[in-house]
């Protein structure tokens, strides 16, 4: 398969780019959502139209209702997502919640899924505990109890938990917290009793909340996928969110890096457009050659997902972490290259920087990436 | 795509009966890289086996048409090859600036009677280029060269010297860069072809610091070279006093070339190897392997994709630029790492357990990936004016 769209992908990322030019501009989602204070943190208007185009069930097979397109697609649209720094539950429910599901009996998909497509609803997604993306301890637990489980602990980093008719969270069903087996993968309900959320604001303006689940009762047929069998299913999702979340920051990279080279273009100084020193041309060549780098890594990754090909996890990581790299380095060049505009509130490359700050961190960082590439490689 | 699946197992095939189990281990040194040429010895049977069954199948250049001594592939057999080939770890059966630069000028600039001659002697192994464009006041600013040649109607008499002319006194053919307007700058250079044993022509090589000496200072002292070397075949590429498209062109491919874009040793992730290697590793030596290795494996990816893109028309016309200073300044590194993880035994300079000091003169030798085909500076400022457009760049 040639590492670059098809003709479908190709006029799938032309109208993403137009949807969300126009519809997931900044001053139509992120800015207006935040100078209004919105607690939701996006706009469930955006969300209905999402359904409308056909992107929240886009990863859901045919036979559930969604459209069975792969990651590539999925990335097409996270990229555009990235690009105009819209806010919206896509990652989380139908890139994250939505490969969950996906592995769920036809109770969990049939109850679930609908919503999801309709845009009706919107999916959270507990894997986090503690400040640190370290999914490999899971320490929230659920006890057997009657004909379901009891579900305890803390979950944090729930980016739009509160507004979610549904978490899917990770806990831990039997074995000790670093065990790889014991984890089973729950839906929860938003108004399951002992469900607390501690929602705060994220420095991007998104909504994230601390979850404490305090003895919840759940049903049998809250599980998605076998008891003790989830570590299969996290992984799945965890690699599906890696790989979108690196798509959504080659978007955030792009944006970062398009404002940049506009204003090289546009800025005198010395008598001269501040583009023509090779100082700062330099810098941004250099810039350039890292983002393609990380979008091409980005689209392999995607690609080998949708392959099922063994060497997904490993790329999904690298893509994580170059993409980490790159779009760090775009903000960062952006707000320098701006000069003093660029540390303004009113001009958009600062909101370029903190939404990438909170992508970094989303789903591990890039230090905790490349620690995995090298445990990977046996090193 | 049923086809190339049977492509592929027929290149398996082939592969698995033809290439050699000697030709199947990483090269190591320059001596194991064959050139071709008039006076080219093999290193060994399998090597000479290993060329000779790739020319004749045309899998020197497989995507060249057959007629100019290439199998025609398309470039998704191309691909499929390429990666059938790196699956199995197998060697490029011939090497060549004939191949990698000449040749796709050629193509792109040559008159049939050119592509039937020297296409055919590059893809067979046959003739050895070299290439004249640097000279010792013109190395960055190429297009103010010097090396003139003067027209005696059916011929030039060319003055001047060239240098840093890799493997000039080992090459049978030289392509050249001579200027024929004074007045001209970019309009005033034709783009020659002759040979290194025409009279006038004298090399002298220069010592690398890696203590190899690959390259040469180039002098030419009334070399006539003629304008036409039979029917419909010129001595030059495009047209007189044309040669810089012709140039520019072929440092396109040749940046493609030295960017490792197509895979291999170059783009590889070395980690595991270096802890096999040295044992444990530093913790902070083994973070910044682990940070290379993303860089690298993201790298194979961007060759990957730049490559299907070129195939096909959609790539940016300066991407090799991008390419070639990403990829070396990624091998620089690359082999900054295996010194420091190497240790002691890296500095070696001529040591059997080296194998002659391989770690620390390949190293050296790497420096020159960021010079050699364009500086890295020269790189940025290309991506800056051709591809973001930025302002005086
Ligand atoms: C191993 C090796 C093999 C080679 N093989 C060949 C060959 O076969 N044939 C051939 O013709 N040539 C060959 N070359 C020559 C090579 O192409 C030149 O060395 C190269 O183009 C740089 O020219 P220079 O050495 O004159 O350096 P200079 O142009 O003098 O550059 C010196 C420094 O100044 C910087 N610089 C120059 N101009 C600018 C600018 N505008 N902006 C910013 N920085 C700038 C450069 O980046 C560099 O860091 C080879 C070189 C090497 C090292």
């Amino acid at each position: 398969m040639p590492l670059y769209y098809d003709d479908d992908q190709a006029m799938l990322a032309e109208t993403a780019q137009q949807f969300m030019g126009e519809e997931g501009a900044i001053p139509k989602q992120l800015r207006h959502w935040r100078d209004r204070d919105c607690k939701d943190g996006f706009g469930h208007g955006l969300w209905k139209q999402f359904a409308e185009m056909g992107f929240t069930g886009m990863l859901v097979g045919e036979d559930d209702g969604g459209l069975g397109m792969g990651h590539v697609e999925a990335g097409i649209v996270l990229e555009q997502i990235g690009r105009n720094l819209t806010p919206s539950p896509f990652l989380s429910s139908s890139v994250l919640a939505a490969t969950a599901l996906k592995h769920g009996g036809d109770d969990v998909r049939g109850r679930w899924l609908p919503g999801l497509i309709e845009g009706e609803k919107v999916y959270a997604v507990a894997i986090d505990e503690g400040a640190k993306h370290r999914p490999e301890t899971i320490a929230c637990r659920a006890e057997k109890s009657g004909n379901g489980f009891k579900l305890s602990g803390k979950k944090d980093f729930v980016v739009y938990g509160a507004s979610s008719e549904m978490i899917v969270v990770a806990a831990r069903t039997s074995g000790s917290d670093s065990d790889t087996d014991g984890v089973t993968l729950f839906a929860v309900p938003q108004d399951a009793s002992g469900m607390s959320h501690d929602s705060v604001r994220l420095v991007d303006s998104s909504m994230a909340s601390h979850v404490t689940f305090d003895g919840v009762e759940l049903d049998g047929d809250a599980v998605i996928g076998e008891v003790d069998g989830g570590r299969e299913v996290l992984n799945a999702m965890l690699m599906a969110g890696r790989v979108g979340a690196a798509a959504e920051g080659v978007g955030v990279a792009q944006g970062a890096m398009d404002m940049t080279v506009d204003y090289l273009k546009q800025r005198k100084q010395f008598g001269k457009l501040i583009g023509e020193f090779q100082a700062l041309q330099h810098r941004a060549a250099h810039l350039y050659s890292e983002v393609e780098i990380a979008r091409a890594v980005t689209i392999k990754a995607a690609q080998l997902l949708d392959g099922g090909s063994e060497k997904a996890d490993l790329m999904a990581s690298v893509a994580k972490a170059k993409v980490a790299k790159a779009a760090g380095l775009a903000v960062k060049e952006g707000v320098q290259m701006h000069g003093g505009i660029g540390m303004t509130d009113e001009y958009d490359i600062g909101l370029y920087m903190k939404r990438d700050r909170a992508l970094q961190e989303f789903l591990g960082d890039q230090y905790y990436h490349a620690g995995r590439v090298a445990e990977m490689s046996g090193y | 795509m049923p086809d190339l699946e049977s492509f592929r197992a027929e290149t398996r095939e082939w592969l698995e009966a033809n290439c050699p189990p000697e030709m199947r281990k990483p090269v190591k040194d320059e001596g194991d890289i064959y050139w071709g040429g008039r006076n080219a010895t093999f290193k060994n049977d399998a090597q000479k086996a290993w060329f000779e069954a790739c020319r004749d199948k045309g899998y020197t250049v497989p995507e060249w048409p057959k007629e100019y001594g290439g199998a025609g592939l398309s470039p998704a057999e191309g691909k499929v090859l390429r990666q059938e080939m790196a699956k199995i770890g197998a060697r490029p059966p011939l090497s060549s600036f004939g191949i990698w630069m000449l040749g796709p000028a050629l193509l792109h600039f040559g008159t049939e009677g050119q592509k039937q001659r020297f296409l055919n002697e590059i893809a067979r192994g046959e003739i050895r280029w070299c290439q004249g464009y640097s000279e010792p006041g013109s190395g960055s600013d190429l297009v103010s060269m010097q090396t003139f040649g003067e027209d005696m109607g059916d011929h030039w008499v060319v003055n001047g010297q060239k240098i840093w002319t890799s493997y000039a006194d080992e090459a049978d053919w030289i392509f050249c860069l001579v200027r024929t307007d004074k007045q001209n700058k970019y309009q005033g250079i034709t783009f020659m072809l002759f040979d290194m044993a025409a009279g006038g022509v004298t090399t002298k090589p220069i010592k690398l610091i890696s203590g190899n000496s690959p390259f040469c200072e180039t002098f030419f002292d009334d070399v006539s070279v003629p304008k036409s070397y039979g029917e419909d075949c010129p001595g030059y590429v495009g047209e007189i006093n044309r040669g810089w498209d012709v140039a520019k062109y072929l440092l396109g491919h040749e940046r493609e070339m030295i960017s490792g874009a197509g895979g291999g040793d170059r783009t590889a992730a070395i980690g595991a190897a270096m802890k096999r290697n040295a044992g444990e590793l530093d913790p902070v030596l083994r973070a910044e392997l682990a940070q290379f290795d993303v860089d690298a494996l993201a790298y194979t990816a961007m060759g990957e994709k730049f490559l299907d893109e070129l195939k096909v028309g959609k790539a940016h016309p300066a991407q090799p630029n991008m390419m070639k200073y990403a990829g070396t300044e990624l091998n620089k590194r690359r082999h900054e790492l295996m010194m420091a993880a190497g240790g002691s035994r890296a500095l070696e300079w001529e040591s059997e357990e080296t194998g002659g000091g391989k770690p620390s003169r390949n190293w050296l030798r790497t420096k020159a990936n960021s010079i050699e085909g364009g500086t890295s500076e020269v790189m940025l400022n290309v991506i800056s004016k051709r591809i973001l457009d930025l302002p005086g760049a």
